[in-house]
């Protein structure tokens, strides 16, 4: 984590949103990261993707377990409260912050050893609760700060910088949470802004789990010929197939969308996640067609991106438990106890 | 020898077959009739098919603990008889079932042998396997009361408050309670000289768990989120707390809840719950046992350095690794003082009875949120899943919740600049912001080396600047738990010190130890760090017997650790075996180690 102070520099004319607030006041500290990780790309789509939502800095809450990725909650929206916790644990602190304060808006930065080595029973968990926040892995396939091992997401065949190539299946956050039920999951790749900052965008608009896979090149340990998750080899098999656009509350849809390949959803607050099929044969709100188009894509060694599963109804964690809409955190202390009177009352079904 | 109204009941039952309610009846009439009473629990990891026992001590002088002595054997488990058998005290008795007939081998000519044919009456008076079986256990419930004079109206009226107008239930189980009850009078001399006989020494008191009050104490406390992985003994401290919240924090109007029950995946992920919930302002719990502390430990060292309120309560059990699941022991203390890596150490509170498990889990969260940091309640399964007689605990309208230093909004506005772990009181507490109130307050929470202003730092300096500071602060908590319970019996040398469910037996043993004039000092630990009384105390002293439930003498060890107690003079009186401690072991130890000169 950076402790390296960030000059503000404004000038006029710079953007400003809703509140009044320029791109500059989303920034963090500057990354110490390597000169071109994907992550620092990451990191930038954030910045836009929560200027763009107007989203107060103090209402967002940055958590993120132990890595690489997990360093970059300092480097955006530094009045944001951030959690670096320990590793592959950042989904249950999130389920705690969550379930007492429901009106903060979650942002989880992780990565493929994160996620699916050390993490995965609380990223699969996570979702099973269908807890409400943006789930982002930054997945390079490799464990970069102990100098480049294998993570669990490195592909069969995908060769180190030094020794053998991985033999081992890889897991695939995207079809993974697709078979637990996460209700909106979406890939991308650090070098796709385009794609990328509306994927965020609706993943922390969705009210529930909202997983982005983001495929961000290690550019240290897993950048050369023969790794499967280099710009590269990236630029080369990643493909469309759903891209979407977030449209804010009481906006028109201005774009046109051809009839067919459009798909409006509506969310709760009035704004809208439009879906446009780049491949007419993919159906996003189907899990066993998505799974079955994702796993032949996979064979043939393609990337697929876009918003690859949505479901807008799946009640997310308070819903299912039938919780009070107050933040538990917010209830006044008086009406959390029946009072010395009912203890006496409780206490004499003991005698 | 018991004699009347000290006498000391064991049942021998198998587990699954309804006796739990049986016992239960027994034990509630005669706490109805003014007699004060234990009960505890002896049974297996395991649903249905195994030995179980229940102890019943009938206890005029109110002593606590589990009594060395056994009078009577209700022995219906024929799988443990033998083992029963030879439990009884000389001259006391035995219960079983005639029905079938009973090796000559297994017999002793110092205690007496009641036969009742239980099964046979059982099988003639009702219907279907599972109410002949459940029916005999309701039997032998009127063998006791006729052997000990019971009160056959409060059994009655004690049935009505369980079965409510279910008029069929409850004569069906008075029937059998008659059938037993009269056989004993038609072929024993009933009462037996040691029986019970009302008295007024109950009134104003309970008969509860320490799981369950801790589960109510977290009620009360304003708890709000209990994130837990189910664990024996803990998992009806949850069940508790849960099952009062489903009653008493629904929101009349929406029918919405405003509490929120999260059953995790695994320990991990509680304890990693309860930083996320209480980082952002809730108050927020997890019950575990040993195994789940281990578990936890990462994330303890996470709360320690970053500061973070935390509660957890462990209600111990016999170790090491999966040890003994329904056996207590008291063997958690050290690795709970230093869970997790690195220069870590934690807050531990140390209930002696289901009363303090109440008071001590309000307590707890104001000391989680004053300090910033884990507080661990260490219950045992004694304590926990076992029935104590105590003082009905009141509430106290007035109590303000200790939300620490937290500041607000408006704080915050009229500050310049908001630094996390800066010293600004000199008490070693720094402030604390909690995230959606104001931009001024974020910071980032981090378990990676941090500066005093918060940041991320690798600096030699920086970084002891912060851990020199926590302890500072560890001493603020030496001053600010609960003092000792300490007891001066009269001048004298020598000392008595326990922890936690070792209080009852030592408090009984001491008694003991004074009639035969052996006069002891008493000092019951309430919290580590210790306070300054604890210090004093055994420096008083030229020995101090140190009773504890564990092997490796742990309370011992953090005495010597914390506090530089000098070891020389304190003797360790070891019970490890998982069963509840008796004053008979303690009285045992202390005059041994005297025999031995190691008394001054």
């Amino acid at each position: 984590m950076s402790y390296i102070g960030k000059p503000k520099v404004t000038h006029p004319g710079i953007r400003r949103n809703k509140l009044g607030l320029t791109p500059r006041d989303y920034e963090g500290t500057v990354s110490t990261l390597c000169a071109g990780c994907g992550h620092d790309s990451v990191t930038a789509a954030i910045i836009q993707a929560v200027f763009e939502l107007d989203i107060e800095p103090h209402m967002l809450a940055k958590m993120s377990g132990i890595g690489c990725s997990s360093k970059t909650p300092a480097y955006f929206v530094s009045q944001s409260h951030g959690f670096n916790s320990v590793h592959g644990r950042m989904p249950s602190v999130t389920t705690g912050a969550n379930a007492a304060n429901r009106d903060l808006t979650y942002i989880g930065v992780s990565g493929d050893g994160d996620s699916l080595s050390i993490g995965v029973g609380q990223f699969v968990h996570a979702i099973r609760r269908n807890l409400n926040m943006c789930y982002i892995i930054e997945n390079n396939g490799v464990y970069g700060l102990t100098k480049g091992q294998f993570s669990a997401s490195a592909d069969i065949g995908s060769k180190p910088k030094k020794g053998e190539p991985n033999r081992q299946e890889p897991i695939d956050p995207v079809s993974t949470a697709l078979s637990l039920g996460a209700s909106y999951i979406a890939r991308s790749f650090s070098g796709d802004k385009e794609q990328l900052v509306p994927l965020i965008q609706g993943a922390l608009k969705h009210p529930g789990f909202a997983l982005v896979d983001v495929i961000s090149p290690c550019v240290t340990f897993n950048d050369h010929e023969g790794s499967t998750k280099s710009y590269k080899h990236t630029r080369q098999f990643y493909h469309h197939v759903v891209d979407m656009d977030y449209i804010p509350p009481a906006k028109e849809i201005r774009a046109a969308y051809d009839e067919g390949d459009a798909m409006p959803v509506e969310l709760h607050d009035g704004s809208r996640i439009v879906l446009r099929k780049v491949d007419k044969s993919y159906d996003p709100t189907s899990r066993a067609k998505a799974f079955k188009y994702l796993r032949e894509q996979f064979n043939a060694g393609e990337i697929t991106t876009g918003l690859l599963y949505l479901d807008e109804e799946r009640p997310e964690m308070h819903e299912l438990m039938g919780n009070t809409d107050t933040p538990l955190s917010k209830l006044p202390y008086e009406s959390l106890h029946p009072g010395a009177e009912e203890l006496r009352k409780i206490l004499s079904g003991y005698a | 020898m018991g004699k009347t109204n000290d006498v000391v009941i064991k049942i021998a039952t198998v587990n699954g077959t309804g006796s739990a309610s049986a016992n239960g009846l027994l034990r509630k009439a005669i706490f109805r009739m003014g007699v004060p009473v234990v009960g505890k629990n002896y049974f297996p990891s395991n649903i249905q098919g195994l030995p179980t026992w229940y102890e019943i001590r009938v206890t005029g002088d109110g002593y606590q603990a589990r009594s060395d002595r056994l009078d009577i054997m209700v022995a219906m488990n024929a799988q443990t008889y033998a083992q029963d058998l030879a439990e009884v005290s000389p001259g006391g008795w035995l219960i079983y079932d005639s029905t079938w007939p009973r090796s000559k081998l297994l017999d002793r000519d110092d205690i007496s042998v009641f036969g009742v044919p239980l099964s046979r009456m059982c099988n003639e008076n009702f219907d279907g396997a599972r109410a002949r079986i459940l029916m005999k256990n309701i039997a032998y419930v009127g063998v006791v009361a006729a052997l000990l004079d019971l009160d056959l109206d409060i059994i009655t009226t004690l049935l009505e408050e369980t079965f409510g107008d279910k008029r069929q239930l409850i004569d069906s189980n008075m029937q059998a309670i008659r059938l037993g009850y009269d056989y004993a009078h038609a072929h024993f001399s009933c009462p037996l000289p040691m029986r019970v006989e009302a008295l007024d020494k109950t009134r104003g008191h309970i008969v509860i768990d320490g799981n369950t009050a801790a589960g109510l104490g977290c009620m009360y406390a304003g708890a709000t989120v209990g994130a837990w992985y189910p664990i024996t003994p803990s998992t009806s401290l949850m069940d508790s707390f849960h099952a009062f919240c489903r009653k008493y924090r629904v929101e009349p109007e929406t029918g919405k809840r405003t509490f929120c029950v999260i059953q995790a995946e695994d320990e991990l992920a509680a304890i990693g719950m309860v930083l996320g919930a209480s980082w952002n302002g809730a108050r927020a719990f997890t019950p575990t046992s040993g195994p789940g502390i281990s578990l936890m430990s990462e994330f303890l060292g996470l709360a320690y350095y970053a500061e973070i309120p935390a509660v957890v309560f462990d209600v111990q059990r016999t170790g090491p690794s999966t040890g003994m699941p329904t056996r207590t022991q008291q063997s958690d203390i050290l690795s709970c003082a230093y869970a997790s890596h690195g220069d870590t150490k934690h807050v531990l509170l140390f209930p002696a009875d289901p009363g303090e498990c109440f008071s001590m889990a309000v307590q707890s969260f104001d000391f989680a949120e004053r300090l910033q940091t884990p507080v661990l309640v260490l219950s045992d399964l004694d304590i926990g899943m076992n029935d104590w007689m105590i003082p009905a605990f009141e509430w106290d309208d007035g109590y303000v919740p200790d939300r620490g230093k937290v500041l607000g909004a408006e704080d915050l506005e009229k500050m310049e600049k908001f630094y996390r772990y800066l010293d600004v009181d000199g008490d070693g507490i720094p402030y604390r912001t909690l995230p959606g109130v104001h931009p001024k307050g974020s910071y980032f929470t981090r378990g990676s080396g941090h500066t005093k202003y918060g940041n991320y730092t690798e600096d030699a300096s920086a970084y002891q600047d912060v851990v020199d500071r926590l302890l500072v602060k560890w001493e603020t908590a030496r001053g600010l738990l609960p003092k000792a319970d300490i007891r001066y019996s009269r001048f004298n040398s020598a000392a008595v010190l326990t922890v936690g469910s070792g209080n009852a037996a030592c408090v009984e043993a001491l008694d003991r130890l004074a009639a035969q004039d052996v006069n002891l000092n008493y000092c019951r630990v309430r919290a580590f760090p210790f306070g300054d009384d604890v210090r004093e105390f055994i420096a008083k002293h030229d020995v101090v017997y140190i009773v504890e439930q564990n092997r490796d003498a742990q309370l011992r060890t953090l005495l010597m650790l914390d506090i530089d107690a000098e070891p020389a003079k304190l003797v360790s009186l070891l019970h490890y075996n998982g069963i509840p401690l008796n004053a008979g072991f303690v009285v045992d130890g202390v005059l041994d180690a005297i025999q031995r000169g190691q008394a001054a």
